[in-house]
């Protein structure tokens, strides 16, 4: 095995636990023990081996902190709570998921499908625009017009710095 | 004073006005009166991950707009139930959020004290108007039609904040509202799987092989159509159905309705009527038994 692939416990980080269970979502990661339920449930899983739940969870309890967060492990979760309902200890696992990837954000780590929708988000207030042409399009199928309500919604991802990250 | 407001969230009013349109005539059957609120916009959904904060902001601001209105919400997708029902639990159950919620929302000119109920089109048909009820107003029993339903994920998981309203692992409330107009419902393998729509955009190829297999367990079944309650699996299986074929040469040409659709067939509506022009898999047999 090359020198570069073996993994020196060193450079964990032993905090990283403590660090996603004070994140909402990740309160409950002390609980896994491993029984890869999860894994075994997963319809992700399930068509690649790319992505392996109790695998990220365990490399996250060992403190494999840069692992984790760089890696795109995490935003491969499809949030079906397949797992949620199946986890024998309640870990929660699709929230989990996502209170890692709210730290990974905060180091800036966002994949691009996401900064786009970001963007959708600040420019509309919504996913999908909705401007005289589409209103028009509603219309045609008497269904009342919508009026787009961004301002509000920007003055939030403003407050929360989703911004800087998306830019 | 309707009782509901009619949560269109982002994807239906641009993506899916054959689900709105064939559901707001079902709701007008009923007699069921949806006001339709000046100034909601996206539920969170996509925030969420990013900053939890910003996503619980967002859904807070609508649960708001709908609580100043008196009304509950409706909604159609099974995303923004979820993200919806679980803020309009988080800001009921804990006071100390709700305070830190309105301080931010005050800025707005909004405030939010905990009250509206959260409810997806297809529950509230099963709980409030029933099975029963929808039955009489069926006019034309689809009793041609074999048909498999697609609960999806949303609508049922995490159960916890759906009041055990069905069963997540073994669920039978669309089962039943299918059977109500008449149709058969045809079971197939790994009915509970996950259309892979919350990773079409990071791995496109691992979510559309998602949608490959549950089309092919559907079409094993040998059925008319797939019948499904939110727009964004209707993305996967009907908007990217195309996609799949051809990435994996293969021909499914399987018809995809929404449930209110199919209602709005079994209580004598026309094709036109349900919005069926927009559905892009036609269907011969469809086309011929609804002719008018
Ligand atoms: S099912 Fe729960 S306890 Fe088992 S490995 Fe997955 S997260 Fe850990
Ligand atoms: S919630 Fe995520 S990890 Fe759990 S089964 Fe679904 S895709 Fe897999």
């Amino acid at each position: 095995m090359p020198e570069d692939d073996i993994i020196d416990v060193s450079d964990f980080d032993p905090n990283f636990r403590d660090e996603i269970a004070a994140e909402p979502g990740g309160e409950y990661i002390r609980r896994c023990f491993s029984c890869g339920t999860c894994s075994a449930s997963c319809p992700v899983g399930g068509v690649t081996d790319k992505y392996n739940p109790r695998r990220i969870i365990h490399m996250a309890l060992l403190g494999m902190r840069q692992e984790v967060l760089s890696s795109g492990f995490v935003w491969l979760c499809s949030v079906c709570y397949t797992c949620y309902e199946r986890c024998p200890q309640d870990v929660r696992i699709p929230e989990l998921m996502n209170a890692i990837r709210n730290i990974a954000v905060r180091e800036g780590r966002i994949p691009q499908t996401f900064k786009t929708q970001v963007g959708q988000l600040r420019a509309h207030g919504r996913l999908y625009e909705v401007g005289d042409y589409e209103n028009e399009r509603r219309q045609e199928y008497d269904l009342p017009p919508i009026r787009e309500e961004s301002a509000q919604v920007r003055q939030i991802l403003d407050d929360m710095d989703v911004e800087e990250e998306a830019e | 004073m309707s009782r509901y407001a009619l949560y269109l969230g982002c994807t239906v009013p641009v993506r899916g006005l054959n689900y709105e349109l064939s559901a707001r005539k079902v709701l007008d059957r009923l007699g069921i009166q949806v006001a339709d609120l000046d100034g909601f916009a996206c539920c969170g959904f996509p925030a969420k991950p990013l900053d939890w904060k910003a996503g619980l902001l967002m859904a807070a601001r609508n649960l708001a707009l709908a609580e100043a209105a008196g009304c509950d919400l409706l909604t159609l997708c099974s995303a923004c139930t979820g993200t919806l029902t679980e803020a309009a639990h988080r800001l009921k159950e804990d006071a100390r959020l709700r305070a830190w919620v309105n301080e931010e929302l005050a800025r707005q000119g909004k405030k939010y004290s905990g009250k509206v109920r959260v409810r997806h089109f297809a529950r509230m048909l099963y709980e409030e108007t029933g099975v029963e009820r929808l039955k009489e107003l069926v006019t034309r029993e689809l009793t041609d039609l074999a048909v498999a339903p697609h609960y999806g994920c949303h609508y049922l998981k995490p159960s916890h904040l759906y009041d055990g309203f069905d069963d997540p692992e073994n669920p039978h409330s669309l089962e039943r509202l299918i059977e109500a107009t008449g149709a058969r419902v045809k079971h197939y393998e790994d009915e509970g799987q996950c259309c892979g729509g919350g990773i079409l955009g990071f791995d496109e190829d691992t979510a559309l092989l998602m949608t490959k297999q549950k089309l092919d367990h559907v079409v094993a079944a040998e059925v008319d159509a797939m019948v499904l309650i939110c727009p964004f699996c209707a993305i996967m299986y009907e908007a990217n159905q195309r996609r799949v074929e051809g990435l994996y040469n293969t021909a499914y040409k399987l018809p995809v309705l929404y449930y209110s659709q199919l209602l709005g067939l079994a209580m004598g509506m026309s094709l036109e009527e349900v919005g069926f022009k927009l559905n892009r898999v036609k269907s011969r047999k469809l086309a011929q038994l609804f002719r008018e």
